[in-house]
């Protein structure tokens, strides 16, 4: 129904928005998108130019349903290993070639064996494609996998002309070719990237600007100081801590969604001898760590209580939160005497790393203050992210702050961190009945049953807690008032369907 | 001064190979894995095989080094990990920018600077000459990145005369470049006008000491051409090399400037690529910069012959 409106929404706003024509958009992000290639690319700015510029085969509402984009249906078999999907007609490519069943196969291929994919693990599952017909392709799979429609609905599902893709090789970022509702104009790396309106893009009604420019800004202030100047009209990640006063400007109006991800303190608990430490060999001290936090008072102190707080990979308000286990409540008495259970009536002493940027270190010096009063001194250890990241992924840590940009399938926030053997599973946490509860909620496509098995798998997380959720960000867009029709979606993109510009 | 200038530049050719060597030891010396960064969050073993492979990173770094010299003497940089755009283009599109801001704010930086210093020196000890000096100290205190912020607030945000940030070429649209330009190279010439300011001023003090001064003044000439004919002349000669000394100091301070006020520049570039591990774009960016500070210091040798013609001698 929610769908239903939205697109109702959409088309009176195309309708009503033919005077607001001939006008370029300007949008602030937060970084420098990286390689403008699906196949290569890592960075979430990056998806956000791919939201104007290539079209998915699926997309998401903002409540998170799969709903068709190039793909106009699709069907499991019984037994969950083939996916029958017939795709809409009449859509071309940039470059005016057609898309059909033949080029969602090339597609797929790229993903899967080009040299400097970044896209393989995501479409794994799938062993072969087999084109039906012109506008119906049959996916086979080694074995059921129900995160596969999810991944169409990102940089996997996202369709490069097959055209250029052979032409340019390595270099198809340079001047990439999709089928989106803006064509790649111009990048100047670091100061802008211009897309301007594809003519025959089979939505075109729904768009109303002759072109999107989007500007890396990473300084928040700045950034919001533009939109306040009037040269931009909306931007993406506005600071929590300057909320209150976008809020507050009859200029500008706030639109906000809690992300699909969340940020969290991982602990090593087998990778490597850094992991022989009270933390890392007892669960008891991980959740004392746990209860001595006040996620309340965290989210108020360094966001303004603009965020979600959180404990779970999965925020309290998705589908997939398991309401058994609600935010828990500080309790500094409970929490000593865990650690006194555990045999560090004392106290414990151990290091967390973080990130070196100013917000992240508040987050750990709050956490800090809390966990020394249950007798948990923390020292951290603020380093350059990269450096982090090698750290943590060598073993050579005791607890890290880090997050999850997250993903539409609930399989994406906790698999690869949980199973044994997991792509990220930079605890090296490995728990026989942790793995079959996630390896089962792959193999049905049916939400209740996937559901029973994520219930089962918090319950056994909130046991071991080899990560320790914290919050999960809320995404605010600050945007000038004028621009109309913008919906907030949890996956943090900028979709610019029905939106608009009254001037 | 042919012969002087091919010298010279001979000269420096060890010294842009030792920048390099150094530069590409360095960066390998800096934690963290680039590989794990360019993957991606997931950390897909295999991608990072396929990506270490690719580029070259299973190779000891000696041969690395001889890989790229050998590419960067056929002109040939490699290309940006993170974008895949070639190193070369790169920078062709980066240095433009920062040498308008640079030369934007030398310019300022002498406007300001070299006027104040002959004041404050020859009204030495009167209230021009603290106001000066205050001014000075204060350009050299207040950090860029304050300045910056404060100045988008008031001019942009208040007042509305200048957008806050951003960049356009010179080619394009020439007054609409040096608007948007013209507040990051204040922010980054008032802290060079200072020390300008104090060299300006203390080479004057000396030469209005000396005897030709005294001898210019004594033959009746104008104070005006005893000023700026006799003793600014001579003066200059310590305050060129200072400003090709500020030279450096103007790429450096440029990329907190470039940082603020989102010039896409060669600083934004630098900082950017480090954090991102984009060792060709970093190794490319050094190199580049090295040669132009020597360039900059061969032209400052130059310029000494030219204002003082008995330094050839």
């Amino acid at each position: 129904m929610r769908i239903l409106k939205t697109l109702g929404l959409a088309a009176l706003l195309a309708a009503t928005s033919t005077l607001a024509q001939a006008q370029d958009l300007r949008v602030g992000l937060q970084e420098d998108p990286d390689v403008l290639d699906p196949d290569q690319s890592r960075t979430f700015v990056g998806r956000i130019v791919y939201a104007s510029l290539c079209d998915k085969l699926v997309d998401i509402t903002p409540d998170l349903e799969i709903i068709p984009m190039l793909a106009s249906g699709w069907e499991w078999n019984a037994g969950g290993t083939e996916l029958t999907m017939s795709l809409r007609e009449g859509v071309t490519f940039h470059d005016g070639e057609p898309f059909n069943a033949q080029a969602v196969a090339a597609n797929i291929d790229r993903s899967q064996n080009f040299e400097l994919s970044r896209r393989k693990s995501e479409v794994k599952s799938i062993t072969s494609t087999e084109v039906i017909d012109d506008y119906t392709i049959k996916f086979t799979l080694s074995a059921p996998d129900a995160t596969l429609i999810a991944q169409f609905a990102d940089r996997s599902g996202m369709m490069l002309s097959p055209k250029a893709t052979a032409e340019a090789g390595e270099a198809f970022g340079l001047n990439p070719v999709c089928a989106g509702p803006f064509k790649f104009k111009e990048r100047i790396q670091q100061d802008r990237i211009v897309l301007e309106k594809f003519e025959d893009y089979y939505r075109a009604d729904e768009i109303n600007f002759d072109s999107v420019t989007f500007l890396p800004i990473p300084d928040t202030t700045v950034r919001l100081a533009n939109l306040r100047a009037g040269d931009l009209h909306m931007l993406e990640r506005l600071a929590a801590t300057d909320l209150s006063s976008a809020e507050a400007d009859d200029g500008l109006n706030v639109e906000k969604a809690t992300s699909l991800g969340y940020q969290g303190i991982t602990i090593n608990i087998a990778n490597g001898a850094a992991a022989e430490n009270p933390l890392g060999q007892n669960a008891a001290v991980r959740k004392a760590l746990s209860l001595s936090i006040d996620r309340n008072a965290l989210n108020q102190v360094v966001f303004e209580g603009a965020f979600a707080p959180g404990n779970q990979p999965y925020s309290p308000t998705s589908p997939w939160y398991n309401a058994d286990f609600p935010v828990p409540e500080r309790d500094v008495d409970a929490a000593k005497a865990l650690l006194a259970e555990a045999g560090f009536a004392d106290g414990v002493t151990l290091e967390i790393q973080v990130a070196n940027n100013p917000v992240q270190t508040q987050v750990m010096q709050v956490i800090q203050a809390m966990a020394g009063e249950a007798g948990i001194t923390v020292e951290l250890a603020a380093k350059e992210f990269a450096t982090l990241l090698a750290d943590q992924s060598a073993g050579d840590y005791t607890a890290s702050q880090i997050g999850w940009s997250g993903r539409v399938d609930p399989d994406g926030n906790i698999h690869q961190f949980m199973t044994t053997g997991g792509g990220i599973n930079d605890s090296k946490y490995s728990d026989p009945d942790m793995d079959r509860f996630l390896n089962e909620a792959r193999l049905s496509t049916d939400p209740a049953v996937r559901k029973q098995s994520y219930n089962a798998a918090i319950a056994k997380q909130q046991e071991d807690m080899p990560i320790v959720y914290l919050y999960h960000p809320v995404w605010i867009w600050a945007l000038k008032s004028g621009v109309e029709g913008f919906t907030p979606y949890p996956d943090g993109m900028i979709r610019l369907h029905g939106v608009s510009v009254a001037e | 001064m042919l012969a002087f200038l091919a010298r010279r530049i001979i000269i420096a050719i060890p010294t842009v190979i030792l920048i390099s060597i150094f530069v590409f030891s360095l960066q390998h010396l800096l934690p963290g894995d680039p590989i794990l960064v360019m993957a991606g969050e997931e950390r897909d073993p295999d991608v990072i095989a396929a990506l270490r492979e690719k580029y070259r990173f299973n190779d000891p770094i000696p041969m690395q080094y001889l890989a790229w010299a050998g590419n960067a003497l056929q002109g040939d940089l490699g290309i940006s990990l993170r974008t895949q755009q070639p190193v070369l283009e790169l920078i062709g599109e980066k240095l433009p920018v920062t040498i308008q801001l640079a030369v934007m704010a030398l310019i300022i930086a002498i406007l300001i600077g070299i006027p104040a210093g002959v004041l404050s020196a020859y009204k030495k000890g009167t209230w021009i000459d603290w106001v000066a000096n205050i001014i000075a100290l204060s350009g050299l205190s207040v950090p860029n990145f304050w300045l910056g912020i404060m100045l988008i607030l008031l001019v942009s945000v208040k007042l509305g005369w200048l957008p806050a940030s951003g960049y356009m070429p010179l080619t394009e649209d020439p007054l609409q470049s040096i608007r948007v330009m013209i507040m990051p190279a204040f922010v980054l010439g008032t802290a060079i006008a200072a020390t300008l300011m104090r060299h300006t001023r203390s080479a004057m003090l000396s030469v209005l000491k000396s005897d030709y001064v005294r001898t210019a003044r004594a033959k009746g000439l104008k104070e005006r051409v005893v000023l700026i004919k006799h003793a600014l002349r001579n003066a200059l000669v310590p305050v060129v090399t200072v400003i090709t000394l500020l030279f450096g100091e103007l790429l450096a301070g440029a990329v907190l400037t470039e940082q603020i006020f989102t010039i896409p520049g060669f600083g934004k570039l630098v900082v950017d690529a480090v954090f991102n591990r984009d060792y060709a774009v970093v190794q490319g960016i050094v190199l580049c910069t090295g040669i132009a500070f020597i360039f900059m210091n061969i032209l400052a040798d130059a310029a000494y012959r030219i204002l003082n013609p008995r330094m050839s001698q």
